[in-house]
C-alpha cells in the first residue's frame, strides 16, 4: 500500500504535474509578490495584468533580437520601472481613481502589445520562437519525493523567484524600510509625522511592483513557452490580485496560494491530454472557478491595509475621486 | 430665510455653475480625443504613412457613405447600451468589468428563446428574447455583487473571472448541446425570420436596436438624474458611509446598479445575435464589454456623453478596416488610439498641474 503510494508519487506522470504546477505558478507569484509592496504601501495596482503583458512582449522581442533571454528579461525590468513610474504619477501625484485607471491601463496595454507584435513581426503563419530558459535540475535536492520536482527542477528564473519571496519577507518584517511601507499603507498621516516620506515610499513600492509584474509576464514568454501570443496573460494579473487577498499580503502566504493555482492550472492542462470525456472548456474554466471559490473563503477574514486605495495628500485634505 | 426671488436666483446660479462644469468636462473629453489623434498621427507617420491620408481613409470608411454611417451606428449600439449599464454600476462604485461575459450569456439565452419559439409573432417573440437576455445578464452580474455583500469578495476580480467562465461555457454550448446539427462551426442554427430585428434603413444592416438604444439612453439619463434611485446611486458612489448614515439601503443600491448593468449587457448581446449574426456564434463580441468601459469613462459616466463616445468609437472601429486596406496601417493602431484617449482623459489633471508649475517657475524667475 505504502509502496504503491510511493511509486505513484515518484512516477514520471505525477512528477511532471508537480514541476508544471510550479512553472505555472511563478508568473502569478511574481506579480503577487510585487503586489505586496504597493498594496502594503497603500496604493492598489489593478494594472498588473497590463504590466505582465508588456513584460511578456518586451522579454520576448528583446530575447528574439538579442539572442539572450537574460537581456530580454533585463529589458522587461526596464519597462516595469517605466510602467511603475507612470502608474505612480497617475495614482500618487495625480490621485486619479485607482480602480478606473488600473482597468483602463490593462486594456491599453493589451491593445499596445497586440499592435506592436503585429508591427514587429507582421502577419506570419508560423509564429516566431525563441529558445526558452533551460531547466536546471539541482542535484540531490531534486530527488526528494514531491518537494524535489516542485522546487528543484525549475528554470533559473524560478530559483530567483524563491529568493525574491525570502527577500520580500525580510524587507517586510525585519527592515526599517518595510516598516515604513506598512506604516504608509496603514496610517499615512501618522507615518508622515514619524518622518516617513509617504509619497516617496509609495513611488518606490509601485516601481518594485511594476518590475516584478513585468518579470512575471516575461517568464510566460521566455521561460515557460518561448513564444508570444496576443493576450497570453489571460487574466493572470487579476488572479494575482486575488492571490494577494488569499495569501493575506504575506510573502509565504502568496507563495502557497500561487502554487495552489499553478497546481489547478497544471491539473486542467494534464487532464486535457488524457482525453477524458470532460469537454475542454470546463477544464480551462477550472482556475477561474477556483479563484472565485477560494476568494469566498478568504475575503471575509483577510484584512487589507487600512489606507489601501486612498490617495494621500500632504496638506491633509481628502482629494476627490 | 430666503424669499422666493432669492431662491430663484440661487437656482439660476446653480444651473449656470452646472452648465459651466458640463462644458469643462466635455472640453476635457474632446481634448483627450484630439491629443490621442495627434499621437496616433505621429505613430502612423513612423510607420511611413502620411497621417492625413490615413485619417481621411478612416473618416471616409466611418462616415463616407450611407452604408458606412449605418455600420458606424450599428457598432455604436452594443458599446452605448453596455456603456450606459456600466455607467450606472461605476456611479455606484460597483466596478463591473464583467459586461463581456454578461453579453455572451445574454445573447445565448435570447437566441435559445428565439430558437424555441420560431413561429411566435415577432411583436411577442422579440420582447421575450430581449427579456431573456436581460435577465440572464442581470443574474450573472448579480452573482458578483451577492458575493461582495455576503463574503466581502472583490466584485472587480470576480466579474473578470466570470467573463472567462461565461465565454468558455458559451463555447461549450455552441459546440455541444445547442450546436447547429451537422455544422462543424461553433454556432447555433439560424434564427427564424420572426426572431430577427427589423431593419430601419433600407439597403443597410441598421436595425431597430439603434432606436431602442437611443430610448434607453434617454431612460437611463432620466433614471440617473431625475429619480430617487439615481440619486441614491450617485450619493453611494461618492460616499458610501454618508449615504448609509442618511438611511440609504447601500446593499440594495449596489445590487440594483449591477442588475441594471448586467441587463444592459444582456440586451446588447440580444441585439448582436438577433440584429447582426441572426444566430449565436462563438465570438459574438469582439471585446465590446471591455471597450464599453472606456466608452463609459470617456462619456464621463453621463448617458448622453456615453452615446457620443460610443458613436465616436464605433466610427473609429469601422473606419479602421478601411484605413487598413487603403493605406496599410493596421486596424489595431485604432484600438491603441481608443485606449490612449481614455488614459489621456484620466490623466487630464496633469495638464493643469504642469501649467501651475510653469506659472510658479515664472514667478520665481521674476
Amino acid at each position: 500500500m505504502i509502496g504503491d503510494l510511493f511509486s505513484f508519487l515518484t512516477s514520471s506522470i505525477f512528477e511532471g504535474f508537480l514541476t508544471a504546477s510550479m512553472r505555472l505558478a511563478i508568473p502569478i507569484m511574481l506579480a503577487a509578490i510585487g503586489g505586496i509592496y504597493n498594496e502594503r504601501a497603500g496604493i492598489s495596482n489593478i494594472g498588473m495584468e497590463g504590466f505582465m503583458i508588456v513584460g511578456s512582449l518586451t522579454g520576448f522581442v528583446v530575447s528574439y533580437y538579442s539572442g539572450s533571454v537574460w537581456i530580454g528579461i533585463l529589458a522587461a525590468i526596464f519597462l516595469g520601472i517605466l510602467l511603475g513610474l507612470i502608474m505612480g504619477y497617475f495614482e500618487i501625484t495625480l490621485k486619479v481613481n485607482q480602480v478606473v485607471f488600473g482597468i483602463s491601463l490593462n486594456l491599453f496595454c493589451v491593445g499596445l502589445t497586440s499592435f506592436l507584435f503585429r508591427i514587429i513581426f507582421g502577419i506570419t503563419s508560423n509564429s516566431p520562437r525563441i529558445t526558452p530558459l533551460p531547466t536546471i535540475v539541482i542535484p540531490i535536492l531534486s530527488k526528494i519525493p514531491v518537494i524535489g520536482p516542485i522546487l528543484f527542477q525549475q528554470t533559473a528564473l524560478a530559483y530567483i523567484t524563491y529568493i525574491l519571496v525570502l527577500i520580500t519577507a525580510i524587507i517586510m518584517y525585519r527592515s526599517a524600510w518595510g516598516m515604513n511601507i506598512i506604516a504608509a499603507g496603514e496610517n499615512p498621516e501618522a507615518a508622515e509625522t514619524m518622518g516617513v516620506d509617504v509619497i516617496r515610499t509609495r513611488y518606490y513600492s509601485i516601481i518594485i511592483s511594476g518590475v516584478l509584474c513585468s518579470i512575471g509576464g516575461a517568464f510566460l514568454s521566455t521561460a515557460s513557452t518561448g513564444l508570444f501570443v496576443q493576450n497570453m496573460t489571460a487574466g493572470r494579473g487579476y488572479i494575482a490580485l486575488a492571490i494577494l487577498v488569499i495569501g493575506r499580503w504575506d510573502p509565504f502566504g502568496v507563495f502557497i496560494a500561487a502554487l495552489l493555482f499553478g497546481a489547478a492550472d497544471a491539473l486542467q492542462l494534464r487532464t486535457q491530454l488524457f482525453n477524458f470525456d470532460i469537454p475542454y472548456q470546463f477544464l480551462v474554466m477550472l482556475p477561474y472557478i477556483l479563484c472565485m471559490v477560494v476568494m469566498i473563503f478568504f475575503s471575509k477574514s483577510s484584512r487589507a491595509p487600512a489606507a489601501l486605495g486612498e490617495p494621500y495628500d500632504r496638506g491633509g485634505k481628502k482629494s476627490e475621486i | 430665510m430666503f424669499n422666493k426671488a432669492d431662491n430663484h436666483n440661487i437656482e439660476l446660479e446653480f444651473k449656470k455653475q452646472r452648465r459651466a462644469e458640463t462644458l469643462t468636462a466635455a472640453g476635457s473629453s474632446i481634448g483627450a480625443v484630439i491629443l490621442a489623434l495627434i499621437i496616433g498621427a505621429v505613430i502612423i507617420r513612423l510607420l511611413g504613412v502620411n497621417p492625413f491620408d490615413a485619417y481621411r481613409a478612416l473618416i471616409d470608411g466611418a462616415f463616407g457613405t450611407k452604408n458606412s454611417i449605418a455600420e458606424t451606428l450599428l457598432r455604436a449600439v452594443p458599446l452605448a447600451i453596455t456603456g450606459i449599464g456600466i455607467t450606472a454600476a461605476f456611479r455606484a462604485s460597483i466596478f463591473n468589468v464583467g459586461a463581456e461575459g454578461q453579453l455572451y450569456l445574454g445573447a445565448t439565452s435570447a437566441v435559445c428563446v428565439g430558437l424555441a419559439f420560431p413561429t411566435l409573432h415577432p411583436a411577442i417573440l422579440l420582447p421575450l428574447m430581449a427579456i431573456a437576455g436581460m435577465i440572464t445578464g442581470a443574474l450573472w452580474g448579480g452573482i458578483a455583487v451577492l458575493l461582495k455583500l455576503k463574503f466581502n469578495a472583490n466584485e472587480m476580480i470576480n466579474t473578470i473571472m466570470m467573463n472567462y467562465i461565461a465565454i468558455y461555457f458559451v463555447s461549450w454550448l455552441v459546440h455541444g448541446p445547442i450546436q447547429q446539427p451537422g455544422s462543424p462551426l461553433g454556432q447555433t442554427a439560424g434564427l427564424s425570420d420572426n426572431a430577427i430585428l427589423p431593419i430601419i434603413l433600407k439597403q443597410t444592416r441598421l436595425h431597430i436596436g439603434f432606436i431602442i438604444t437611443l430610448l434607453m439612453v434617454l431612460l437611463t439619463g432620466f433614471l440617473i438624474y431625475r429619480t430617487v434611485w439615481g440619486y441614491q446611486i450617485r450619493v453611494t458612489g461618492k460616499n458610501m458611509f454618508a449615504s448609509q448614515a442618511a438611511g440609504i439601503k447601500v446593499k440594495w443600491v449596489f445590487l440594483s446598479s449591477m442588475l441594471f448593468s448586467g441587463a444592459m449587457a444582456g440586451l446588447a448581446g440580444f441585439f448582436e445575435a438577433a440584429g447582426i449574426q441572426h444566430r449565436m456564434i462563438e465570438n459574438i463580441s469582439s471585446g465590446y464589454g471591455y471597450t464599453a468601459i472606456v466608452v463609459a469613462l470617456l462619456g464621463q459616466l453621463n448617458p448622453f456623453g456615453v452615446l457620443l463616445a460610443a458613436i465616436l468609437f464605433g466610427g473609429l472601429q469601422i473606419g479602421a478596416s478601411t484605413m487598413e486596406t487603403a493605406v496599410g496601417v493596421p486596424a489595431s493602431a485604432v484600438t491603441l488610439i481608443q485606449y490612449l484617449i481614455v488614459i489621456l482623459f484620466i490623466g487630464r489633471k496633469a495638464f493643469s498641474l504642469i501649467i501651475q508649475q510653469m506659472k510658479k517657475n515664472r514667478k520665481v524667475a521674476a
